[in-house]
């Protein structure tokens, strides 16, 4: 194990362990602004009741959001000063935007939200949560262009070995965020639907009052979760195809293929050999990557082999190939969560649409509550496969991530670093777990007083 | 005035707002544990920079990012060179940042008792150590010809630092309890305001002691420009200690605000034009030249400064505005 190891490694636990929390803020912040404009326009008190009940829970995630953003701000200092170094004039930009621009008004206006329910009107209250909206999309957006500009470098040149910004609007608008950024906000979308709709679930599961109030949010959160992860997965279909363009390696490694085909075949499952780089075994649909790739059935796509041997030519010698069975089985399982959870939300959606009563249909209930897990998955495999799969580089074609990684700090620190944010993590997910299901838990009318514990139902059968 | 100048203010402006703002924070949560006699009361203090804390704290984070953005050779020689002791603040902030939320989630006395603490040392050991880090930057640290830090952690540890630490924690906290003096109602508001009037006398303190040090000890006079605001931030703490006596504690804060913004601006002074003194070679200083983005990149900052940070003002000025109330113990509170 050496500092960079440590330092990927980190990187790697750290950045996951933000992004558990970052998807809810910003699919949540929009979707309690929604429920609270229906409140301020019906004057109905069961919406309100449904956003303190849920924003208490938005809270109690947002907290670790916060806490664990900041170790991300500091860390490309710390463990990667060579790339600040390298990179700082075109990448502190978006950073620096991110923190004057989107920071201080999700902050700022959320204090106010909290704390302020009597000390606005209803309009003004409103507008506050809809400004921390805007505020934590447009903190994503912001640091996604930093990360699409490492995805795609563009609008800068390369000056006494660093890269220098020489058109703002051309790295602010690249064209990879176009892709990125809706991805990752329908993400965040299709995360906010699917707590809605797991904790709604697991309360009309237990067939105990509030039936109104989950029954409409289950509805909400069908509604919002059906829109998001429908709009993830068509951003995510055209962010491929960008990709097989910009990073035609990365495709290749996320279907594991090795040579060259026309037309490609789409592979459901194989086990590959990485050191003599070719399958084993596999399961395969004739022509269906090709599609993917560019919407015909017969068109080229290249394999890792004959990529290498170009990049070689491109950029010297090295090994170009980035570890494709990650690669390979992060994107499965994102694009397999992505569909378990869009033919979810439809089958909802036309329970809803039938007027049934979920009630009724316990075993429907008892698959949402468990599909919690899924827009998670999806989230933490979507950034790994994105990151891992652009390996060697941290910024593409311009510098390897061995190259970035801070020059001066030694290993026993990054190790020191490493273990404590492990624990400290560890220590907070125990702690933030235990809040969220205390509270997810609770009657909503029944917020400050204590009440005793309803038996909770069984989450592995049908009672 | 060219752009390299201009942002090495704006970068002052950031760090001023900051500790003005994260320093009564700061000082709050150490004087939670001391002030605080039960739970209730405890409630109290916390609930008094609620709605504050995480905007104020994003002006550590604004600041951090303008110095990535305008001086990413600054940035990258500190964050690394100061790792572990960045690695400490990180790891009490992390605590700190969740406290506020989940301490009144739960009523068990051990819990809130675990999460008190975490805000008492959340807040202690980053308005240490930011001290110790300022100090070290106008001292200056082992730099090599290529920019990197070449010094220890321990090296980081001298006595000048170790004083600027502790001067920072006497002035937030001194800083904090006149705040509370404003926020919050008895019986809390006394013990804050008996508490201001001996912490006035450490920082008064503690602040010629540093000054003399480093007048004898470091370069940050050299120069002369370090002078103007040394004498205002003396004058305005002196201010401050006579405003409470005479009952005046609202003047007495704007007096404690004005010492802290122009400690920073000591600092800043004292350091121009460098932004990391080399005590290796002065010919391997980092300085707002050799440091900086390009001027491209100098100018879209500009821009993006000059439209929003009074934006940031006002708004923020209005949250201050909406929860100007004190707040006492019948009032029903979120935290
Ligand atoms: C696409 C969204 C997204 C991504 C990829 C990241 N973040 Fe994040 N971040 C947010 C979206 C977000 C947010 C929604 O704005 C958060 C999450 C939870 C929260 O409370 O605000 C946040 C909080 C947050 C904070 C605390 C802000 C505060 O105090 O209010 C910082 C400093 C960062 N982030 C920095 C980073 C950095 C340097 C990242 C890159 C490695 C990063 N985040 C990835
Ligand atoms: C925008 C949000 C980002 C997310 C969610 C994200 C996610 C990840 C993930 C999951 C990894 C896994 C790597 C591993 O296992 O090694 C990774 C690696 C890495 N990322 Fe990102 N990343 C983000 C932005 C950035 C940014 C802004 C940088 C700028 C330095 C960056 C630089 C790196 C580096 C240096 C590595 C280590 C290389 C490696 O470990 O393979 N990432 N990132
Ligand atoms: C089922 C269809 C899906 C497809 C075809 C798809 C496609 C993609 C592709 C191609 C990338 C990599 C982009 C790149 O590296 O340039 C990606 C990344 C990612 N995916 Fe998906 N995705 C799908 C579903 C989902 C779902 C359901 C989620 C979460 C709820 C999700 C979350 C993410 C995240 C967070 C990233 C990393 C950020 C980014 O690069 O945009 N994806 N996806």
């Amino acid at each position: 194990m050496d500092a960079l190891f440590l330092a990927r490694l980190q990187f790697a636990i750290v950045t996951v362990y933000h992004w558990f929390f970052v998807p809810l803020t910003l699919g949540m912040t929009i979707l309690l602004a929604l429920m609270e404009t229906k409140y301020v326009r019906s004057g109905d008190e069961t919406y309100k009741r449904m956003v303190k009940f849920f924003g208490t829970l938005f809270l109690i995630n947002f907290a670790i959001g916060v806490a664990t953003g900041i170790v991300q701000e500091f860390q490309f200092g710390m463990n990667w000063s060579q790339y600040s170094r390298f990179v700082g004039d075109i990448f502190g930009v978006p950073l620096a935007i991110e923190a004057l621009l989107a920071f201080f008004m999700e902050s700022t206006f959320l204090g106010v939200w909290v704390f302020g329910w009597d000390k606005l009107s209803k309009k003004i209250h409103l507008a506050t949560i809809w400004l921390v909206a805007i505020g934590s999309n447009l903190s994503a957006l912001w640091i996604l262009i930093a990360n699409s500009w490492m995805q795609e470098p563009v609008g800068y040149k390369l000056e006494n070995g660093r890269a220098v910004m020489v058109d703002f609007l051309a790295v602010a608008a690249n064209p990879s965020i176009r892709y990125q950024f809706p991805h990752v906000f329908f993400s965040g979308m299709s995360t906010a639907g699917f707590f809605v709709m797991a904790v709604a679930a697991w309360h009309l599961l237990r067939k105990k009052t509030h039936g109104e109030l989950f029954s409409k949010a289950l509805k909400w959160g069908l509604v919002y979760g059906l829109i998001g992860s429908a709009l993830v997965i068509t951003a995510g279909h055209f962010q491929g195809q960008h990709m097989v363009e910009t990073q035609p390696m990365k495709m290749a490694a996320a279907e594991a293929l090795w040579d060259t085909e026309q037309p490609a075949s789409f592979s459901l499952f194989t086990i590959g050999d990485m050191k003599k780089r070719e399958d084993v075994f596999s399961v395969k649909v004739p022509g269906l990557l090709s599609f993917l790739s560019c919407n015909n059935f017969t068109c080229e796509v290249q394999g890792m082999n004959q990529l290498q041997a170009e990049y070689e030519q491109k950029y010297g010698p090295g090994n170009y190939i980035p570890n494709a069975m990650l690669a390979y089985w992060n994107f499965r399982l994102m694009v397999g969560a992505g569909t378990l959870m869009l033919l979810l939300a439809l089958y909802g959606v036309w329970l809803m649409y039938k007027k049934k009563d979920f009630r009724q249909h316990s075993r429907f209930l008892l698959f949402t509550v468990w599909a919690l897990f899924l827009p998670y998955l999806a989230n933490a495999t979507g950034w790994l496969f994105t990151e891992l799969a652009r390996q060697p580089w941290v910024v593409f074609g311009l510098m390897r991530t061995e190259e970035g990684v801070s020059n001066t700090v030694p290993e026993s620190w990054v190790m020191l670093s490493l273990a404590t944010y492990t624990l400290l993590y560890a220590g907070l997910i125990v702690a933030d777990v235990y809040l969220l299901l205390k509270y997810a838990r609770k009657d909503p009318d029944e917020e400050e007083t204590e009440q005793p514990e309803t038996p909770a139902p069984s989450l592995v059968g049908v009672a | 005035m060219d752009l390299n100048t201009i942002w090495f203010i704006l970068i002052a402006v950031l760090f001023a707002g900051f500790f003005l703002l994260e320093g009564f924070d700061y000082g709050v949560g150490m004087l939670l544990p001391f002030l605080g006699k039960n739970d209730e009361e405890r409630r109290l203090i916390i609930n008094a920079i609620g709605p504050f804390w995480d905007g104020n704290e994003v002006w550590m984070l604004t600041a951090g990012g303008a110095m990535f953005a305008a001086f990413a050779q600054w940035y990258a020689t500190l964050f690394s060179g100061f790792y572990i002791a960045l690695l400490l603040m990180l790891l009490a902030l992390i605590l700190r940042g969740v406290s506020f939320e989940y301490r009144s989630k739960n009523d068990h006395p051990k819990w809130r008792n675990f999460w008190d603490w975490s805000i008492f040392i959340g807040s202690f050991l980053p308005a240490l150590l930011w001290g110790v880090a300022v100090a070290n930057i106008v001292r200056g640290v082992p730099i090599d010809a290529d920019m990197n830090f070449v010094g220890s952690f321990f090296g980081l540890l001298n006595p000048f630092a170790l004083l600027g630490g502790v001067m920072f924690v006497a002035v937030f906290l001194f800083h904090g309890a006149v705040y509370l003096t404003l926020k919050v109602g008895d019986p809390v508001m006394n013990r804050a305001k008996s508490s201001a009037k001996k912490l006035w006398i450490v920082a008064l303190a503690l602040v010629v002691l540093f000054v003399i040090y480093a007048f004898f000890g470091t370069g940050m006079y050299r120069s002369g420009t370090a002078y103007p605001p040394t004498l205002v931030a003396a004058v305005t703490l002196i201010l401050s200690g006579l405003f409470l006596n005479k009952g005046r504690n609202g003047w007495a804060f704007a007096m404690t605000a004005v010492t802290i913004i122009f400690i920073t601006f000591t600092a800043f002074a004292g350091l121009y034009p460098n932004v990391l003194p080399s005590t290796v070679d002065a010919a391997y200083n980092l300085t707002i030249y050799n440091a900086s983005a390009s001027q491209y990149t100098l100018k879209i900052m500009t821009i993006v400064a000059l439209i929003f940070t009074p934006l940031v003002l006002i708004y923020q000025g209005w949250t201050y505005y909406i929860f100007r109330q004190r707040l006492t113990l019948d009032h029903e509170m979120e935290y």
